[in-house]
């Protein structure tokens, strides 16, 4: 790991350092900006989110991110390091993981399968080793099972183990794809909209684990939601973006308070 | 009530990944290949053997080669014939060249020059998907076949242009060539055909196996957590070409003896394909049942009229065969579309729980 800041997940996350900085971000997709010179970081340990209403940006952030969109303007230094264009399996391998506004798992695998999948950058064996299934192959495997099943254990879903995730009513399919995040052992954790069309017990639960990650695994988290309560409830920091701008950035009950953010929000008469 | 798994606990993770989790199963498979192996040979007829068994276990070797490409790894490819025909090819040159080389390791070393092949004509699925990558394929299949009838070289400038598979023995044994005993080809035969099924299991239930099912469910989330897509496309093109292309040397010299490019046509492609779109799609097993279907229906179909006492002119009865064959396809596919494999699961489900109806 080549971690700048050292990492101590104890310390109150105000007081820790940058896991991610984002400076003066800009991408436009022909004519159209959907970021404007955006800059915020997100620190070691710390559940940072992101807000805004539609349109405002937010999930073209976390492509930016993870490297699925490459800015055209700004950069972003990672643990650290200020890289240059990297593809979303080399950000894989440095321990960004994510989730998907709409569910994107593998729906014909089985729920064990879709988190194995998640661990893909940390097995080493060759397809000849895998095709004989001896030896390191075979301990491998397993080596990697047992870690997937701890996380099947975290997420209390041990009952769906073997069934295909396609036919998975949705709010599990949400839990099976942080899993598969989660099996990644990620240092920075993208969630985009983690409770979007769930109903208050499955909310509460999604809460729930999103907190445990934070606090067992030490995990950055960044979140997109649109659930103002849940925001406010579990974030340490709140960045909010409006038609691609950065309008407030603060904590939840600073930006409560923000004008602007009311304003975009509900609406203003632009005069 | 024999196929109970009740009081089969897996204490290990190393139990619950095997590839038959439960006893009975276990015991049905061991008996079934000790049954192929001892009880096949002596009790079978020459005609069973050569014209029924042989050939079907061959095209179930190209079956398990064109599913873990199609089936597992979401890739459709109408080059089956071909990759075959590279496989015959490459095999009958290496053994005319290098005679006093190893049957088996020229077996298997056509499956590497298909499987180089299958590289080359894999190339274009980075860019392109679903049909339009199947008339990418569908260049190799045309491509190959036009350059084993052209070239002469490939056929050693045999005026006839057809390439025989000449005597190769191991361990004093012949294995091929006239002189090679049906019981013999059919014994070589079935040791790939298990081996194969074997190793493809393995590699689908391995890492490499999830990579083809994850870029064949969504290309995308795949490549965002971390899989690379044009090496694990590339694999897979390799590892189903080199399946074909053993299938394709197996298919010369265990079945046909000698053979022009007409035994490698696009309708040997479409028949694999058919065979693992019956069996079902993403299923070791369907690779196999669906060999079988579409090789013994056509063959049952002959005989039935016979069987039952009934005669009927040869030409009515080809075109009888050919409309059932059809229809049955047809039948079969809104019956169960997701193929045999499927039908074999639900079969066993039921079997678990028989006789309460619950």
């Amino acid at each position: 790991m080549n971690q700048a800041a050292p990492a101590d997940t104890d310390a109150d996350p105000a007081a820790s350092g940058p896991i991610l900085n984002l400076n003066r971000i800009s991408l436009a997709f022909g004519g159209v900006t959907v970021l404007d010179d955006v800059s915020f970081d997100i620190r070691e340990g710390e559940i940072r989110a992101i807000i805004g209403p539609n349109g405002a940006g937010k999930s073209s952030m976390l492509n930016v991110i993870n490297g699925f969109y490459h800015p055209d303007d700004g950069t972003i230094t990672y643990k650290g390091e200020t890289r240059a264009r990297m593809r979303p399996d080399q950000a894989a391998r440095q321990g960004i993981a994510r989730t998907f506004q709409n569910i994107a798992l593998f729906r014909g695998m089985s729920t064990l399968d879709n988190i194995m999948t998640g661990r893909n950058t940390m097995m080493r064996r060759n397809f000849l080793w895998q095709a004989l299934y001896l030896g390191p192959a075979r301990r491998e495997e397993l080596e990697h099972r047992a870690h997937v099943e701890r996380v099947i254990e975290f997420l209390e879903i041990e009952a769906i183990r073997r069934v295909p995730v396609g036919r998975l009513p949705y709010g599990l399919q949400k839990r099976v794809e942080l899993g598969r995040a989660l099996a990644a052992e990620p240092d920075l954790l993208l969630l985009d909209e983690p409770m979007a069309g769930m109903n208050a017990e499955e909310k509460e639960d999604m809460c729930r684990f999103v907190l445990d990650v934070n606090d067992e695994f030490g995990t950055t988290i960044a979140l997109i939601e649109h659930d103002m309560g849940v925001v406010m409830d579990i974030s340490d920091r709140v960045v909010v973006l409006d038609y691609g701008r950065l309008i407030a950035d603060g904590s939840p009950d600073e930006v409560r308070g923000n004008e602007e953010v009311i304003n975009a929000y509900l609406g203003v008469v632009h005069d | 009530m024999l196929y109970r798994e009740t009081g089969q606990f897996k204490t290990s993770y190393a139990a619950d990944q095997a590839i038959f989790p439960i006893f009975q199963d276990r015991i049905f498979l061991f008996a079934l290949i000790a049954f192929a192996y001892l009880a096949v040979p002596l009790l079978a007829s020459e005609y069973m053997l050569q014209a029924v068994l042989i050939p079907m276990m061959i095209f179930s070797i190209a079956a398990l080669g064109l599913n873990i490409l199609t089936g597992y790894a979401g890739q459709l490819s109408l080059g089956t014939g071909a990759f075959m025909a590279m496989g015959a090819y490459s095999a009958y040159k290496l053994t005319t060249g290098f005679p006093e080389l190893n049957i088996i390791v020229v077996f298997v070393l056509s499956g590497v020059a298909a499987a180089l092949v299958g590289i080359v004509f894999g190339l274009p699925s980075l860019r392109i998907k679903g049909f339009y990558l199947a008339v990418a394929t569908l260049a190799a299949q045309f491509f190959l076949v036009w350059m084993f009838n052209r070239v002469p070289w490939w056929y050693n400038y045999h005026s006839s242009g057809t390439i025989t598979a000449p005597p190769r023995e191991f361990a004093g044994i012949m294995l091929t060539g006239p002189t090679a005993t049906a019981e013999t080809r059919y014994l070589l035969v079935l040791s790939f055909c298990i081996v194969g099924g074997l190793i493809a299991k393995n590699l689908v239930r391995s890492r490499i196996g999830r990579h083809w099912m994850a870029i064949r469910d969504m290309d995308i989330a795949a490549e965002i957590i971390g899989i690379r897509l044009l090496p694990n496309k590339l694999l897979a093109f390799a590892i189903s070409s080199f399946y074909c292309g053993v299938a394709g040397a197996l298919l010369l010299f265990s079945y046909l003896g000698s053979a022009e490019t007409e035994a490698f046509d696009i309708f040997v492609s479409f028949d694999v394909l058919f065979m693992i779109i019956i069996g079902g799609l993403g299923s070791i097993l369907g690779a196999y049942l669906g060999a079988a279907f579409i090789w013994l229906l056509p063959i049952f179909l002959t005989n039935a009229p016979q069987l039952v006492g009934l005669s009927m002119p040869v030409d009515l009865q080809k075109h009888l065969e050919v409309m059932i064959f059809g229809s049955l396809i047809i039948v079969f596919l809104i019956f169960e579309p997701a193929g045999l494999a499927r039908l074999w699961q639900i079969g066993k489900e039921k079997l678990r729980r028989w006789p309460f109806p619950y």
